[in-house]
């Protein structure tokens, strides 16, 4: 009998396990890669073939991701004053002129406000709830409970249909209130059952000890509870965050303008004769960065959080 | 620390009333913690639901809101449940739904066996796999369209690599019949990560004295796998099965970012056909009974599923 098992596998089990791994992962990465680096090519760079992997680095791209331009003829490029900045330059350098910002700044700005606002709510909502239901009996809560789960199995277009009729009753449609209650909603599910999973795991023996000392049940929960669950509400928040930063659906039917996000906006960068993939990578590798840096700080938590609490490890 | 009313009368009266009062309270403050979301839910979800199942017995227009609406029954039921278009549009969506589980499953439980043989690093390795799954689909989606160009792609050049292909022969969103590929390969892409992580947590739920005991029987480890590793990682399997079987059948954002479910219709699935019928030709009362024949259908689905998914369990 070998000393070597199923539960330790042997050195030459775990070097050929390590290869694969490390094989399907650069491969998998690849589309990532291609988009952080596209976002530095030139325009002529990004369309070579074949594809250039060995590049000069441009920052025509991001210039491109922020401005909008017009072109203009050589001779009133020549009457024009030196480019008075470096961004101005890289422009002139295609003889057009910036003729203002783009709108990517507003759009991120905008999912910055309805992300961290959904969060907020969806967390503060969602953690009330959860004690309650992890402390309490309250009535028909498995019931309950499922009814918040359930409303996620709805695609989103269906929900879209009434939503978008109220909210044009009431004014809501394209506007960044409309959209924070709207992706609140949506997180919450998910916000009760993971906040419930951690809180059950916080013994009650704290509270109740917190209790017979005189603390009220609302001071017990203020004070005892919710240091405990403080690791468990920020990965919870940071979940609710993440699905509010990609979501696209109802972001492209129920907004157009004011409250437009990201996700429905860097499709729509074009350049001369289609997309202008270096300013679309670029904005994406803006966009995506903050949540490639969040899922490693979350790996810990990362199963529950995209199981809805249903695996913990 | 001030003192309540209610808790000087709790004080102050024997132990078993106490108990009784400071239940009541309990109560109150689980009515006032859990309330605004039940009120949030019903507002946003079940009031709209309720709403959709209304319009759906109608032929309202959302963009003629001055006509006049006319009941029509079940019309709208028995038009989109005769329809052939609609039939196609399934069609598209179980061969998507078949596929991406398919490869996801195989691919994802692969990956989970590989990493669970322990080698230096499979930590790091595992994050940095899991990246894909976390990103915005229709920004990722939308990229991908570049990727899949002819000539210039990446993905084209790559098989042209492994292949020989001319990579100009060939449009992975442009052909009728590539298209259907190129979205379960972008889907199983993204997604493997989940089904991979489930799958580790499963195999890691496995203690070792099983494998232990089996050892001293001399069972094989090919015998141990199939009697042992398989069952014990079953249920998860199954649950994410079931993740994935819902998020895939609601999909919407990243195929609509591909192919926009050309070309013609091959790639067209039920929420992008829907998004069609609601948002482009404004039939909302058909569109509302199309949906709460999807949602219907979710929801039978999983419910039965999850019916079978807890019989294995208690096995």
């Amino acid at each position: 009998m070998s000393s070597y098992s199923i539960t330790e596998p042997s050195p030459l089990q775990k070097w050929l396990a390590g290869t694969l791994v490390v094989f399907y992962a650069v491969i998998t990465l690849l589309p990532l890669v291609w988009i952080l680096t596209t976002g530095f090519k030139s325009p002529v760079d990004a369309i070579a073939y074949p594809p250039k992997i060995l590049f000069e680095p441009s920052l025509e791209g991001y210039v491109n991701l922020f401005t909008t331009r017009t072109r203009v003829s050589p001779e009133a490029l020549q009457a024009l004053p030196p480019p008075s900045s470096w961004y101005e330059e890289i422009v002139r350098n295609r003889d057009m002129v910036i003729a203002g910002p783009s709108r990517y700044g507003e759009r991120f700005l905008n999912s910055v406000i309805i992300g961290f606002g959904s969060t907020f709510l969806s967390v503060f909502l969602g953690t009330l709830a959860a004690y309650a239901f992890s402390r309490f009996k309250v009535p028909l809560k498995d019931d309950l409970l499922f009814f918040i789960l359930s409303t996620r199995m709805m695609p989103p277009i269906a929900v879209a249909i009434p939503i978008f009729l109220m909210f044009r009753t009431l004014g809501l449609s394209d506007t960044h209130l409309g959209m924070i209650l709207l992706y609140t909603a949506v997180n919450i599910s998910l916000a009760v059952w993971l906040l419930k999973g951690f809180m059950d795991e916080i013994p009650r023996e704290y509270e109740e000890a917190a209790l017979i000392d005189g603390y009220t049940r609302f001071q017990a929960f203020y004070k005892v509870v919710l240091p405990q669950a403080a690791t468990g509400i920020a990965s919870t928040a940071i979940f609710c965050l993440i699905f509010s930063w990609n979501e696209y659906a109802f972001a492209v039917l129920l907004t157009s303008g004011t409250a437009q996000t990201a996700p429905p906006f860097i499709p729509t960068i074009i350049g001369v004769g289609g997309q202008d993939w270096p300013a679309v990578a670029a904005g994406a590798t803006l966009f995506l960065v903050p949540v490639m840096v969040f899922t490693i700080l979350l790996r810990k938590h990362l199963l529950r959080g995209i199981t809805f609490g249903a695996v913990r490890k | 620390m001030s003192d309540t009313s209610i808790d000087r009368v709790a004080k102050a009266t024997p132990p078993s009333v106490a108990a009784k009062i400071r239940g009541l309270s309990d109560r109150a403050i689980a009515w006032i913690f859990v309330l605004p979301t039940i009120f949030l839910l019903l507002a946003v979800n079940i009031f709209p639901l309720i709403w959709t199942i209304n319009l759906s017995f109608t032929n309202f227009r959302a963009n003629r809101p001055n006509r006049e609406v006319d009941y029509i029954g079940l019309r709208n039921y028995e038009r989109i449940l005769t329809d052939e278009d609609i039939w196609l549009t399934m069609q598209a969506t179980a061969h998507f739904l078949f596929w991406t589980i398919l490869l996801q499953v195989l691919i994802g439980f692969t990956l989970a066996w590989l990493i669970n043989r322990k080698f230096k690093g499979n930590d790091l390795w595992t994050t940095l796999i899991v990246l894909p799954m976390m990103l915005s689909p229709a920004v990722v989606g939308n990229f991908w369209t570049f990727l899949y160009q002819p000539q210039i792609g990446l993905f084209n050049y790559g098989i042209s690599f492994l292949t020989g292909i001319d990579p100009s022969s060939f449009q992975m969103i442009g052909d009728v019949k590539l298209a259907p590929w190129s979205i379960v390969i972008v889907d199983t892409w993204m997604w493997t990560p989940f089904v991979m992580l489930i799958c580790l947590a499963g195999l890691r739920s496995i203690p070792d004295y099983i494998y232990e005991a089996a050892e001293i029987d001399r069972a094989s480890q090919w015998r141990q796998f199939w009697t042992i590793t398989i069952p014990m990682v079953l249920p998860f399997l199954m649950l994410a099965v079931l993740f994935r079987g819902i998020e895939n059948f609601k999909m919407f954002d990243l195929v609509v970012q591909l192919t926009g479910g050309g070309p013609g219709s091959v790639t067209e699935l039920t929420s992008i056909n829907l998004k069609r019928e609601a948002f482009e030709k404004w039939r909302t009362g058909y569109a509302s009974a199309y949906a709460i024949i999807l949602f219907v259908t979710v929801f039978g689905l999983a419910s039965i599923y999850v019916k079978a998914l807890n019989k294995v369990k208690e096995r």
